[in-house]
């Protein structure tokens, strides 16, 4: 539980250490900007930042909260859905900034402020007479306060307005108060923010032109989602440090979530979180799921039920299996002889890991640049193929290494170089050899620069001798004989080199990127039950509805509901029987005929027991459960009374669902 | 485009008004794929460029289709779980548009239904055709319809006259795609022939097929287009189905009433007691459902508190799963239930219940807006307070709103408020866009219980059940016996003009000019001050409703059914 928490408060840190990163250049660019105000022109910045609505609120309170540290104390984030009217937006733009006030001077006039906040008229004029006090205090205040501050903010510091989500802005309140505020620019340096989801486009779309010209506007791009999602993955899934892995199926899922439903990175976020909810409740192992530095603790504290547990991990059985017959007794029976070993599995794990990631890595800078991406142009997609299975045997595998044996010397000699920095980064102890080779690789690279230079030149002074020989027929025999000869010459000393090159890259794979499951004990830090997560993150409610009311089989496990194909048996709950029967209906339901429909298929299912007078009496039941019945559909969404004619109702649904 | 049609249909002598271009481009694209025509040489021309133009089109379609089929099979990737979990199925199976049915349709497969053994082993057989176009994806039911129309076409053509009214044929002509695309390897299995032929006889005479449609089968398509077809002739078909249905102002359905069945409406009251006499149905398998269901408690605890909000969906009353829920685990918590399904339940009250009851706060507050400011405001100060709230139903009428579900959904983004909410609606998941999404941040839990909806549907205003609410004849009586004679003679004049206009679903009521003038008439008032003083004792007591048009006339409706007015009326004859 404790890690648990731990990952998630470093998960989130990594977001906002991210977003302000990305946001501090725009910071950079707004102070340079807002010097050159202009008369009458309110400075303004449009941030597109895609379609991923939901992380906007994270970006902006990074944003907000990185203009309040370097330029301005003044900041105030306004969002649609609390400004129906000018009136609102001025009086939520008051009690901000008002509020961010406090929290810069000092306690001492707190009271007087909230007294005023009541009370005060919020208008432009009001506005704009306390912020001259309060720069005037500020300026003739605590010179030594004054100073530490003015080395971050300015003599006279902008108030800084946010418009979150200026498309569902009301055109009218946005076109009041911008006209508003540009009469006053003198008195007040404001700034505007605007925060666009679709395109810059709109805000000529919403602001007629003798608005937008009292703006001056610049524009600023944000991050795409993909890139926020891909230094995601880097931090959190490609490192060593996290203890927690998800497993092939799991990333899919979440990818699969965010390319095709949100592009929320939030949402994945909220993911992961879920998938490290889960394994910890459902895997009673994953306290072995730490830091290795606790791993050893933890391991001897493990119970002798635990124990059982480890023995029963399928993987664990597949280790035993393959040990010879005394080692597997004493794993089997000696509980301390088995910590042992599990603690050095875990280490042979978290080693894995280290090596895996780095030479992923490696992986991806050379298929990254091949042409027609076989393997992903994204380092997640590569991660995927490896997890699912041994990525050596895939199609897609090969294709890449054939056409990575086309590739010119200076990409092969950059990748390597790449390659080599990643591996001298990793901490793994084992790429020391490794490394050497590839640098004997771009040794033997340079030398046949020289080489070939060398040739250049032989080849450059055939040239010359060819253009002494003027000579058409000769020149064109030549010609020729050098062309078989390049032919015939099939395998250049670079050609070879580049061969090496890839088969040891292969080699490399086949070494380190062995699928996750095939590892013992990955039981413990993989995530693997995808189903789970997406019940819960993508439910399908008309789905489950579906299937509730066509089959009922699936919920109820009784004998007497299962039937096959389309049809129902007339044993099924009323509300199955009542559905079936409204599907053969059009637009509107008789609601006689569906009763007696009904009826019809509930008598023949009863036991004809009847006598005349307990008839009647069934007849009032059977009316009461159709009644039900009918009511839950409307109670559902399938059916509402109409109007159109007495006793019908209308269907709401159109086919199937 | 007309001209091929028009060949095509004078060969085969069709009488087919109207058909898509789909339709007449794959018919195009038959001929051409089986063989070359022998006639008609200048027109091959222009069947060829068709031909192409789909082939191109059919591709990218094909692509498409691939990838669709790719994104679904990445999603459903790990859909074969074993246990309880009923959303497994791929969404063509639900989604899967079905020709509208006949109006007696329904009866017929009441019969079916009632008539379908025991065991309910082979039911196929035993149902009409139509019914197994229901399930088109089937391959059983495609088979059995290619051979039936081969059939068909083998006993020549003279046997479906077509008497079929063109809207039927229409709708018939619905699954023929899916029977295309089975043709090929559905000749070679003739042993289902015999079984066809015997129900030949019957099902020919019940149902006309059209001849577009055996032409269809017979003639085989080239396979590499099929897929793209079978789409487009789905999509096409799927639109016209969609617009015949909904834009024909008339409705085939049967005239009878519930009036005419000699029962009484049942009210509220007596509903109740009998379903409470009629055993439920499958009790023990709910009970292992619902215990289920109940094992997952802890984990909704945790996941609560670890800021998850958790929405149960399913078939079945959920209520009774959280009220268990809570009392199992929140016995010792502060905790608020909301109700949704109470019509009158309104955000404000549950925000005033939230202020008051769990803050202890005494005063109102301008708008739910400041109310929610100030909530948050107090759960940000006090990290100690802790509140469960679970909603019943937050989909119902009153909560689907935008605004409403704005503020829930903010409510339940405090980090200290954990909401457990359940949901019933088919399409209640529409009602959240991705800004509200992210601040419920929802798991879903499906919890299927098959539960009877008692309290939920208990405020509904069913047509079926005699309405405590609204008038009955008995208060309509009493009322109208404490007034003066005239009185009742005016809401007399009322009931009777608006009886006259009862077959008219669009009346607005009587205007009050209109209604003045005949009261006038009838000497019942002298002035327009006196029917005015009259109108508003009748609206004080509910009886009549009065509702001001666009161009500002006022129009005066009693909000009785008819049927309570007829015999209201009757009533009155009686005593006078």
């Amino acid at each position: 539980q404790q890690i648990q928490e731990d990952l998630n408060k470093q998960l989130l840190d990594n977001l906002v250490s991210f977003m302000s990163r990305t946001y501090s250049d725009f910071q950079e660019k707004t102070t340079e900007w807002t010097c050159r105000m202009k008369f009458r022109e309110i400075p303004t910045a449009a941030l597109v930042l895609g379609v991923n609505v939901t992380d906007h609120d994270l970006t902006f309170r990074g944003l907000s909260d990185v203009l309040q540290d370097n330029i301005t104390p003044y900041v105030a984030l306004l969002e649609a859905k609390d400004c129906p009217g000018i009136k609102n937006l001025m009086q939520k733009l008051m009690g901000q900034l008002m509020n961010c006030d406090i929290d810069v001077d000092s306690l001492e006039d707190e009271d007087c402020v909230q007294v005023s906040q009541n009370k005060i008229r919020c208008s432009m004029p009001s506005l704009i007479s306390w912020y001259e006090s309060v720069t005037k205090k500020t300026d003739s205040e605590t010179p030594s306060k004054k100073r530490n501050s003015s080395s971050k903010h300015w003599q006279s510091p902008p108030v800084v307005v946010i418009f979150k989500d200026m498309e569902s802005f009301s055109t009218k309140v946005l076109q009041d108060f911008i006209v508003i505020s540009s009469q006053h620019i003198h008195e007040l340096p404001l700034v505007l923010i605007f925060g666009i989801a679709t395109s810059p486009m709109i805000i000529h779309r919403l602001l007629p032109h003798s608005v937008s010209s009292l703006l001056c506007i610049e524009l600023f791009q944000s991050l795409s989602c993909k890139e926020h999602l891909s230094t995601i993955i880097d931090k959190l899934l490609l490192t060593s440090q996290f203890p927690f892995k998800l497993g092939a199926k799991v990333l899919q899922v979440l990818f699969n979530i965010f390319l095709y439903h949100d592009f929320s990175v939030q949402n994945f976020i909220k993911g992961f979180q879920l998938c490290v909810v889960e394994h910890f409740y459902s895997q009673p192992l994953s306290v072995l799921c730490c830091h290795l530095g606790d791993t050893k603790k933890r391991v001897y504290s493990l119970s002798h039920d635990q124990c059982e547990n480890i023995r029963r991990l399928p993987s664990f059985r597949r280790y035993v299996e393959k040990q010879e017959s005394g080692k597997q007794v004493a794993l089997l029976t000696n509980d301390s002889f088995l910590k042992e070993e599990t603690e050095k599995l875990l280490e042979d794990l978290h080693v894995y890991h280290e090596n895996y990631v780095s030479i992923l890595r490696c992986l991806h800078v050379f298929t990254s640049s091949l042409p027609k991406y076989p393997l992903g142009k994204q380092i997640r997609e590569l991660h995927c193929a490896c997890l699912e299975n041994q990525v050596w045997e895939t199609e897609e595998y090969e294709s890449s290494l054939q056409l990575a044996r086309m590739l010119n010397k200076t990409d092969l000699v950059t990748m390597l170089q790449q390659c080599v920095e990643i591996l001298m980064l990793s901490s793994g102890k084992e790429f020391d050899k490794t490394v050497e080779k590839l640098k004997e690789f771009l040794t033997q690279f340079q030398n046949l620069e020289a080489e070939a230079s060398q040739e250049r030149d032989v080849s450059v002074s055939s040239q010359k001798e060819l253009q002494k020989k003027t000579d058409l027929y000769h020149l064109q025999k030549t010609l020729l004989e050098l062309k078989e000869s390049r032919r015939s010459k099939k395998l250049t000393k670079f050609e070879m080199l580049r061969f090496d090159v890839v088969d040891y890259i292969d080699k490399l794979v086949r070494k380190y990127l062995v699928p996750a499951d095939h590892r013992t004990l990955h039981e413990i830090v993989y995530f693997n039950a995808a189903s789970v997560l997406r019940g819960h993150l993508n439910a399908a409610p008309r789905t489950a509805l579906h299937t509730a009311l066509n089959n009922p089989h699936w919920y109820l496990k009784n004998q007497a509901l299962k039937c096959d194909g389309g049809g129902i048996s007339n044993k099924a709950p009323d509300i199955c029987i009542v559905y079936k029967l409204h599907l053969e209906c059009g637009r509107l339901i008789n609601l006689v005929d569906w009763l007696e429909a009904f009826s019809t298929v509930v008598m023949a299912a009863e036991e004809p027991n009847a006598d005349a007078a307990s008839l009647d009496q069934v007849d009032d039941i059977i009316h009461a459960r159709f009644i039900r019945a009918v009511s839950e559909l409307e109670l559902l969404g399938f059916i509402k009374p109409s109007k159109q004619k007495t006793d019908h109702v209308a269907r709401l649904t159109w086919g199937g669902c | 485009m007309s001209r091929p049609e028009g060949t095509r249909s004078s060969r085969r002598s069709l009488h087919v008004k109207f058909v898509p271009d789909e339709d007449v481009l794959k018919h195009i694209a038959d001929d051409a794929g089986t063989k070359a025509r022998k006639d008609k040489a200048q027109l091959s021309v222009s069947v060829k460029r068709f031909v192409k133009k789909l082939e191109n089109i059919s591709d990218n379609e094909a692509q498409e289709v691939l990838e669709e089929k790719n994104y679904v099979a990445a999603l459903g990737i790990c859909a074969q779980d074993p246990v309880g979990n009923g959303s497994n199925i791929s969404g063509g199976e639900v989604f899967s548009f079905q020709t509208p049915k006949r109006s007696n349709k329904m009866a017929e497969l009441a019969s079916e239904l009632a008539q379908t053994p025991e065991q309910n082993v082979a039911p196929d057989h035993s149902k009409c055709p139509e019914k197994m176009a229901k399930t088109p994806q089937s391959s059983v039911s495609s088979n059995a319809w290619f051979v039936f129309f081969f059939l068909l076409f083998q006993n020549k053509k003279k046997e479906f006259v077509s008497t079929t009214p063109y809207r039927l044929r229409k709708r018939l002509a619905g699954p023929d795609p899916y029977l295309e695309s089975e043709s090929e390897y559905s000749a070679s299995c003739s042993e289902e022939e015999d079984e066809e032929e015997q129900k030949e006889a019957s099902t020919i005479l019940s149902d006309q097929k059209t001849p577009a449609k055996t032409k269809a089968a017979s003639t085989p398509l080239p396979r590499n287009s099929l897929a793209k077809k079978v789409k487009e002739q789905k999509m096409g078909n799927l639109v016209e189905e969609y617009f015949e249905a909904h834009s024909s102002s008339k409705v085939l359905t049967s005239d009878r009433t519930l009036q005419k069945l000699r029962k009484r409406r049942l009210n509220q009251q007596t509903l109740h007691d009998l379903l409470k006499n009629a055993p439920l149905a499958y009790a023990a398998e709910i009970r292992d459902l619902n215990q289920q269901h109940e094992s997952l408690f802890s984990k909704w605890m945790l996941q609560l508190h670890l800021g998850f909000n958790i929405v149960l969906y399913g078939l079945g009353s959920k209520r009774d799963l959280l009220e268990k829920f809570r009392t199992s685990l929140l016995q010792d918590s502060v905790h608020l239930v909301v109700n949704g399904y109470f019509p009158s339940i309104t955000v404000r009250s549950i925000l005033n219940s939230i202020t008051e009851e769990v803050l202890d706060h005494i005063g109102t507050f301008r708008s739910p807006l400041d109310q929610l400011e100030f909530i948050t405001k107090r759960f940000k100060e006090d990290s100690s307070l802790e509140l469960y709230v679970l909603i019943h139903n937050l989909d119902s009428q009153m909560l689907r709103g935008e605004r409403s579900q704005q503020i829930l959904a903010q409510l339940s983004s405090l980090p200290s408020i954990y909401l457990i909410a359940s949901i019933d609606h088919i399409n209640a998941p529409l009602m959240w866009d991705q800004a509200k999404l992210s601040l419920y941040n929802w798991l879903w839990y499906e919890t299927t219980t098959f539960n009877p909806y008692v309290e939920e549907t208990s405020y509904e205003n069913s047509l079926l059940v005699q309405q405590s609410g609204s008038l009955a004849l008995s208060s309509l009586t009493h009322v109208l016996h404490s007034l003066t004679l005239n009185a009742r003679g005016i809401f007399r004049l009322l009931a009777q003009h608006q009886l006259e206009k009862k077959d008219n679903p669009s009346y607005p009521g009587l205007s009050f000019q209109d209604f003045y003038q005949q009261c006038r008439e009838a000497f019942l008032v002298n002035s327009d001050l006196t029917l005015r003083a009259q109108l508003t004792e009748f609206r004080d007591h509910k009886l009549i409703r009065t509702k001001r048009a666009a161009d500002g006339v006022e129009y005066l409706l009693i909000p009785v059914d008819d049927s309570t007015l007829t015999d209201f009326l009757e009533k009155e004859d009686e005593d006078v």
